[in-house]
């Protein structure tokens, strides 16, 4: 009898000696997998104008963004559009965009986006000037990147 | 002297702690920046000129100026008023709709709108035009295009409840998890009832 009630033991703890070794495995594949790809901004930061029925936009890998905003220089007035860490014109939008599709595979190109992230108090002549642009390039989808919200009143 | 001291081994049930705390600062701390915005497709540019004549009762006017002041078919209305009065233009069904394939034109068997003749004939007729001047701000524009963009939405949404008991919202998002034909039919079709004709005439001076 007594070999039984040796038995009688409490259940052993689990060890929790590999809980580290998970716990860094989740920590080094978010560190690896988030990628903190930002365009350094020359301008001023645009203040994104608010709307509701917005889309999310997706491939990211695909989507090229043009900024436009005010310049940090209070002297010079108008908008500014700057694409990849420096400002052009608005006639350097084709070769913007030339040279965004020849990063990009061939199949790939007729789903390309393109991002124009512009202020709030930006002229929508600049806008119209930039979406001309496009269309003679052919790149004809676009996002007009918003931030999601219902207070329009802050939009103008 | 005899007494030996062991080794004894150094504690790291703690190790865990430091990790998950490195590990919720990393999730707190990474934004994915998520880019959302109003997608729009632009007008291709064509070198042929092509000559279509469309009626006036068929576009619906919308200029706004340098003082982000607004006109539609020539009043002067708030912002927050577009929606309505382009989901009522577009609803209207007044007429027949363009002739295809050698078919004549039918009626909107599913608007719901006042059927004034003097308003749209059919929402694959309805065009709005946009007409912005050069200093407009940005703000305003984007506040012009949801307004429209919100009164297909809506009208997308009532049809669809009307036909399949669910809102065009909501198929949407049953598409994006089950990349199903039958769905994807829906949703064209619903597109097909209310395309969204917007165009953007040169802006004003």
């Amino acid at each position: 009898m007594s070999k039984f009630s040796k038995k009688k033991k409490g259940l052993p703890a689990i060890s929790t000696a590999s809980l580290p070794d998970i716990v860094f495995m989740l920590l080094f594949f978010f560190m690896v997998s988030t990628t903190m790809r930002q365009t350094d901004l020359i301008i001023k930061k645009p203040d994104l104008p608010m709307a509701s029925e917005v889309k999310k936009l997706e491939h990211k890998s695909l989507v090229s963004t043009i900024y436009v905003g005010k310049s940090k220089d209070k002297r010079i007035s108008g908008d500014e559009i700057q694409v990849n860490d420096k400002i052009i014109k608005v006639g350097d939008i084709i070769s913007f965009i030339l040279s965004e599709r020849s990063q990009r595979k061939e199949d790939e190109v007729k789903y390309m986006t393109t991002s124009i992230k512009a202020d709030k108090k930006a002229s929508v002549g600049t806008i119209l000037d930039i979406k001309d642009q496009l269309r003679d390039v052919n790149a004809l989808k676009v996002s007009f990147s918003t931030r999601r919200g219902d207070n329009f009143k802050s939009n103008y | 002297m005899g007494r030996r001291t062991e080794n004894s081994e150094i504690n790291a049930g703690s190790m865990a702690d430091i990790a998950f705390l490195l590990l919720i600062f990393f999730l707190v701390t990474t934004t994915m920046d998520v880019d959302s915005g109003i997608a729009r497709k632009l007008p291709e540019k064509t070198k042929v000129e092509s000559k279509v004549t469309i009626k006036e009762k068929n576009i619906l006017d919308i200029v706004v100026n340098r003082n982000n002041q607004l006109l539609v078919e020539n009043a002067n209305v708030k912002v927050g008023d577009i929606k309505k009065l382009a989901m009522d233009f577009i609803d209207n069904g007044g007429g027949l709709s363009a002739p295809k394939d050698g078919k004549p034109g039918e009626p909107c068997d599913y608007c719901n709108g006042a059927k004034d003749p003097a308003s749209s004939d059919h929402p694959t007729k309805a065009i709005i035009s946009l007409t912005s001047s050069r200093g407009t701000t940005y703000g305003m524009y984007i506040t012009i295009q949801n307004e429209i963009e919100m009164a297909y939405n809506e009208l997308r949404n009532n049809l669809s409840l009307k036909l399949y008991n669910r809102s065009y919202s909501d198929l949407k998002k049953d598409y994006k998890n089950d990349k199903s034909e039958a769905i994807k039919t829906k949703l064209d079709n619903l597109k097909a009832k209310y395309p969204q004709i917007i165009t953007e005439p040169e802006p004003i001076k």
